[in-house]
């Protein structure tokens, strides 16, 4: 009789973890990632087989040049907008370390290896300086890290004016460009980095215990804070790997470029926060993952890139992201009403058949 | 608990079926236009695209209407791409398109002499003309550059137009941007050798810098009228210079009497040509230059030339140029406009 009655409650319960009553391939592939995935797919192929030129050798290197400062920064940036908060400064930081390179390089002499070193310290900095004030002050991240975006960019500008430093050596800039596989081969050098930035973000964020108190700090960080999260640490984490990613994205800007400039970057910052959303991370915080983030980004390239081949003006390429990202955000809203509605005319048409069994 | 979970999969479903045929439709409604142009193997139709330094910005507009007309004239396929602002990186983006398209030639004002230079090689490697124009790069990175106006051939112009102005005699005075601005200091030395020689009876009297705001443009225009009584000419070589000095003037008890010319834009300088203050100012015609840009691209294309010091090319209604050292075109002597054609001007 008590192996009866213990039966019965340990089943209950065990129906009572909901995110884990559907079948394996459901949970994966039934995503707001997977649809992402999906769309990109879908765009790349169409691209791939209507938009001339898009099937030629160099499509995918240049968008892979092209993407990398934004895949890099959107890791950081991902776990940022997850805890709740977000860093308009990325950009900014981008463009303090481009010039900070510029002028260590080129001005004091330093080596390139030194002064890129130096830039993502003062990289680190930065976001240890925007960290401080969103976990320890208390302030809203958005009025902190948009005082910052403007106090960055201008001690970047002020470090170089209007003039830009070009005199990099060779070897680095060609580093910047150079593809892995040898010549031919569509993927630069830059995915090295990312690769591994990838692995360790991901492992952070899905597979340790610190990646777990990132989504209950997004979730409800008071609730985060008395079940043992270190809430003001983790995000002070968070921003200062946010500054030193950006920096070393400045880096590889600059040298892709073979420019350092003051305004270098400008305005990334909402091409890679478009990025993070339309790849299913939740801007109110405690969802979203990595690889609807890098499918998200990438799907923000293709779209660019094919449309450019179509000859389209940046304006209307801007549209069609922009809307896309609107969309992404409002669907959730309207599939809830959708839900609703639906769920309501189910329920007047099975109330006879007994009382469901997913009603709270 | 669940129903959020429900909503979940579901928004996700949705949200992949509305994205998908937004995305869809946007690319599916341009795909006409996208076939015909950007090819680049089309036989004898030379494809052209125009990168300009950004879009909606009037002088572009002028220059790249001028290149247009040109590669109608040739017969070859007119495309014009650009950033919205005016940066390196944006352009070299539309840099690599055009590499990725094949387009046969490119005609670029750069934002920046070497950032743009790797892409503008790749571009040239995978078998694209690169000419630029307005705005050089280092000369390795292009194959031509089509050159504005010389030095010379600015002091001259302004040296003649108020020469003309004054009568070939009195004070004149130079109104300048910054003190250590070099092509303004480079071209004031032209000036003065061009007055000394052929101009003796026109006494340079002075030269103050407006640093090229408009305000100090207009209280250093006010001083100089005032230091100087028998002032009978101001020129101005900067566009900032020449409109604030026109705007006080045009107030003043001297409009009509001190001639003011230099390098402006139609657009600035209209209404004070109208009213008389000036009579005639000088600068080059970007719809001509972007006409010889296009021309020299086609030439480049065809073969007829190799960018060579001593070629030489036809430009359709421009006539016949000849490469200089360098690998440089220079367009000619600068544009003069006056009340007969500033209305046919806008940027």
């Amino acid at each position: 009789m008590s192996t009866a009655t213990l039966d019965r409650p340990d089943d209950r319960a065990a129906r009572a973890y909901p995110a884990y009553s559907r079948p394996l391939w459901r949970r994966v592939l039934l995503t707001r990632e997977f649809a992402v995935i999906a769309l990109l797919v879908a765009v790349y192929s169409y691209s791939y087989a209507n938009v001339p030129n898009f099937d030629g050798p160099l499509t995918l290197y240049y968008l892979f040049l092209d993407i990398a400062p934004i895949l890099l920064i959107a890791l950081p940036m991902t776990l940022v907008i997850i805890t709740g908060e977000i860093d308009l400064s990325v950009a900014s930081v981008m463009g303090l370390s481009s010039a900070l390179v510029g002028v260590l390089h080129a001005d004091a002499g330093w080596s390139l290896l030194a002064a890129a070193l130096a830039a993502i310290v003062v990289g680190a900095v930065c976001g240890a300086f925007n960290g401080f004030l969103v976990a320890y002050v208390g302030l809203p991240s958005l009025a902190v890290t948009i005082g910052t975006l403007a106090l960055y960019r201008g001690i970047a500008q002020g470090l170089l004016g209007t003039k830009a430093i070009t005199d990099f050596p060779d070897r680095w800039t060609d580093l910047a460009k150079e593809r892995i596989f040898g010549d031919g081969s569509s993927y630069p050098m830059i995915l090295i980095p990312f690769v591994v930035l990838l692995v360790l973000f991901a492992w952070l964020l899905h597979f340790s215990s610190f990646g777990r108190g990132v989504y209950e700090i997004g979730l409800n960080d008071e609730a985060a804070h008395f079940s043992g999260v270190d809430v003001e640490r983790t995000k002070l984490l968070l921003f200062v790997l946010a500054g030193a990613v950006s920096a070393f994205a400045g880096i590889y800007f600059t040298l892709r470029f073979g420019s350092a400039r003051g305004d270098n970057a400008n305005g990334l910052e909402l091409q890679v926060i478009a990025a993070v959303l339309l790849g299913g991370v939740s801007i109110f915080g405690g969802r979203g993952a990595l690889h609807g983030v890098v499918a998200g980004v990438v799907l923000i390239g293709v779209i660019s890139s094919a449309m450019r081949l179509e000859q389209q003006t940046v304006n209307k390429i801007n549209i069609v992201i922009g809307a896309l990202l609107v969309l992404s955000v409002i669907s959730t809203t309207l599939l809830g009403w959708a839900q609703a509605f639906l769920s309501r005319r189910g329920r007047g048409a099975t109330t006879s058949s007994g009382p469901s069994t997913n009603e709270r | 608990m669940t129903m959020k979970i429900r909503n979940r999969r579901l928004s996700a479903l949705a949200a992949a079926t509305l994205v998908a045929s937004l995305a869809l439709t946007a690319c599916g409604s341009d795909d006409d236009g996208g076939n015909e142009s950007g090819s680049g193997d089309g036989g004898g139709n030379t494809t052209v695209t125009f990168l300009p330094k950004n879009l909606g910005n009037p002088y572009f507009d002028t220059s790249s209407a001028g290149g247009k007309e040109a590669v109608e004239e040739f017969g070859g396929t007119f495309d014009e791409v650009g950033p919205d602002t005016a940066s390196p990186d944006a352009q070299v983006q539309f840099i690599n398109t055009a590499a990725q398209q094949g387009v046969n030639a490119l005609v670029v004002s750069a934002n920046d002499p070497e950032a743009i230079c790797d892409a503008l090689n790749e571009a040239r490697d995978a078998g694209t003309t690169v000419v630029t124009f307005d705005s050089d790069t280092n000369p390795e990175c292009r194959d031509l550059f089509v050159n504005q106006a010389s030095a010379e051939g600015i002091a001259k112009a302004q040296v003649d137009l108020i020469a003309e102005q004054i009568g070939d005699a009195g004070e004149i005075a130079v109104l300048s941007a910054a003190a250590n601005a070099t092509n303004q200091n480079a071209w004031i030395k032209l000036m003065e050798e061009e007055l000394a020689a052929n101009h003796p009876d026109i006494e340079l009297v002075d030269t103050v810098y407006g640093d090229d705001d408009d305000q100090t443009s207009f209280d250093k225009t006010a001083a100089l009228l005032q230091s100087h009584p028998n002032l009978k000419g101001i020129v101005s070589p900067t566009t900032v210079g020449i409109a604030a000095a026109a705007r006080y003037l045009s107030t003043s008890e001297y409009k009509g009497k001190v001639a003011l010319t230099g390098l402006g834009t139609p657009n600035q300088m209209r209404e004070y040509v109208k009213d008389g203050t000036v009579t005639a100012f000088a600068l080059w015609n970007p719809g001509d230059l972007g006409y010889l840009a296009a021309f020299a691209a086609k030439a480049l294309v065809d073969g007829d030339i190799s960018g060579e010091e001593g070629d030489t090319f036809e430009a359709g209604k421009l006539g016949e140029f000849t490469v200089d050292a360098d690998g440089t075109v220079l367009l000619g002597d600068p544009f003069v406009f006056d009340k007969s054609n500033i209305d046919d001007f806008d940027f």
